[in-house]
């Protein structure tokens, strides 16, 4: 068998393999700052687990820098933001900035915890695409995942 | 080359491409597979590893690898909580990885990861990944030197010695070597190892640790490279390297064999219904493999699946 042939059937037998799979979204699921309570963040953890992602979870006490470093590390589709300290304002620009400067812009970025209505105008001018608030169902979220996570790009 | 590791990761056919260009470029790096049941703390003793490693100002590579959830296809990738510390290091690259439910298809997709790491020049990497038999005996002959962390409790030495990990060990470590039971889990191991492992000739090191403080780490790198340094010595490298590559060709065919019986012959009328023959018992299955045997493999052509 050629190599064109040999390539034309590898990649139907990879197309049929990966539409029967499809390849599990990965998210990365950081708690930025100071905020040092994390069993929300543990539960949705495992809630994203259940719901059929691959969750990268990198604990308390995240810089910028750190969360960034991962997400790139990592090349994760979707990054969550939780947070029940209320220095969203303080940082959230710094992680997008911190994003930016790695061309992760395509991620999907969104948060959670105790983040008043009046400042969620102000994050999603950041490039947050979505807030949850507190007692928002776990399903909620992953459903909004999977609606709204790009797939990993080619290369060229 | 993080995104390159997930088209590999996700047999997305142009990273598939692209590791094969590399390929020639690999065999370098020093592969080092950590394995072990779980609670006996790989995660924090290869985060303790790594300070040591760049303590020496030398570049590595972590690979983590976690199970999925059989049933939601997810998974929980927490290993990576330990090494936040190095996130400024250039020299230090981790990356988590789930086993997807892959049985042989695993070794292949964490080989690959490997290669990538080999291509792009880390000298030093390190794959972590809970040996609970098959997956950790599968990931355990991808690498050079394996090392398998034990702690004292988890289950007696009985339990270590049946789960077939000592066998495939080249440094053990007696983790958490600070509790009861350590000095007793250490004696029995080695006695064991004297009687029934020769493993070439060499002696196998037994290292106490306790990774939340930091004892016994450096010499348990020390072990690591000692072991480098004996496969240069004696040759055995490219036993290893004739090891790997078997475990990762043969592990692809068998993720093939796997496809191709999901799509074709798994789905077919006929299985089928020689499937029901077998559930009312109007056939036995040895003779319904036979039969399939024979479909997937007609006789005249030499060997076939079913001999």
């Amino acid at each position: 068998m050629g190599d064109n042939e040999r390539r034309e059937r590898d990649k139907t037998m990879e197309a049929d393999a990966s539409e029967a799979r499809g390849a599990p979204v990965r998210i990365l699921i950081a708690k930025p700052g100071l905020d040092g309570h994390d069993r929300g963040a543990k539960v949705l953890v495992r809630a994203l687990r259940d719901a059929g992602f691959e969750v990268v979870y990198t604990g308390l006490f995240q810089t910028p820098e750190m969360i960034a470093s991962a997400a790139l590390q990592e090349d994760v589709q979707v990054i969550g933001l939780s947070i029940l300290s209320g220095a969203h304002m303080a940082l959230f620009p710094r992680i997008m900035d911190e994003l930016h400067e790695r061309g992760l812009e395509d991620v999907l970025v969104v948060a959670g915890g105790t983040i008043p209505k009046a400042d969620i105008p102000h994050i999603k001018a950041l490039g947050v695409a979505e807030v949850f608030g507190p007692g928002t169902r776990l399903a909620t979220i992953a459903d909004y995942i999977r609606d709204n996570a790009p797939r990993p790009s080619p290369l060229w | 080359m993080p995104r390159l590791a997930t088209l590999v990761e996700n047999e997305d056919p142009q990273g598939l491409d692209a590791l094969d260009a590399l390929f020639p470029l690999t065999g370098r790096a020093h592969v080092v597979g950590v394995t072990g049941p779980p609670g006996a703390g790989k995660s924090t003793l290869v985060a303790e590893l790594l300070r040591h490693i760049r303590g020496a100002g030398r570049r590595v590579a972590v690979l983590a690898v976690d199970p999925s959830s059989p049933i939601s296809g997810g998974a929980v990738l927490g290993d990576r909580i330990r090494m936040m510390n190095h996130h400024a290091d250039n020299g230090v690259f981790v990356r988590s990885m789930a086993s997807r439910g892959r049985q042989g298809g695993l070794a292949s997709a964490t080989a690959g990861l490997v290669h990538l790491l080999d291509a792009v020049g880390y000298p030093l990497i390190l794959i972590e990944t809970v040996g609970t038999g098959q997956d950790g005996t599968d990931i355990a002959s991808l690498a050079d030197t394996v090392v398998v962390v034990e702690a004292p409790g988890l289950g007696d030495g009985v339990q270590a010695i049946k789960s077939g990990l000592l066998e495939v060990g080249d440094v053990i470590v007696i983790n958490k070597a600070d509790q009861p039971g350590a000095e007793d889990a250490q004696r029995l191991l080695r006695a064991s190892f004297d009687l029934a492992h020769p493993n070439n000739g060499r002696f196998v090191p037994i290292v106490p640790t306790v990774s939340t403080t930091g004892i016994g780490v450096s010499d348990l790198l020390a072990a690591i490279d000692d072991h480098d340094a004996w496969l240069t010595e004696t040759h055995q490298r490219s036993l290893r390297r004739e090891r790997a590559a078997r475990a990762e060709v043969l592990a692809g065919l068998r993720a093939a064999l796997d496809r191709r019986l999901e799509s074709g012959p798994g789905r077919s009328p006929e299985l089928m219904a020689l499937i029901g023959r077998v559930a009312r018992r109007d056939l036995s299955p040895r003779r319904a493999v036979e039969a399939l045997a024979v479909a997937l493999d007609p006789p005249g052509r030499g060997n076939s699946i079913g001999d």
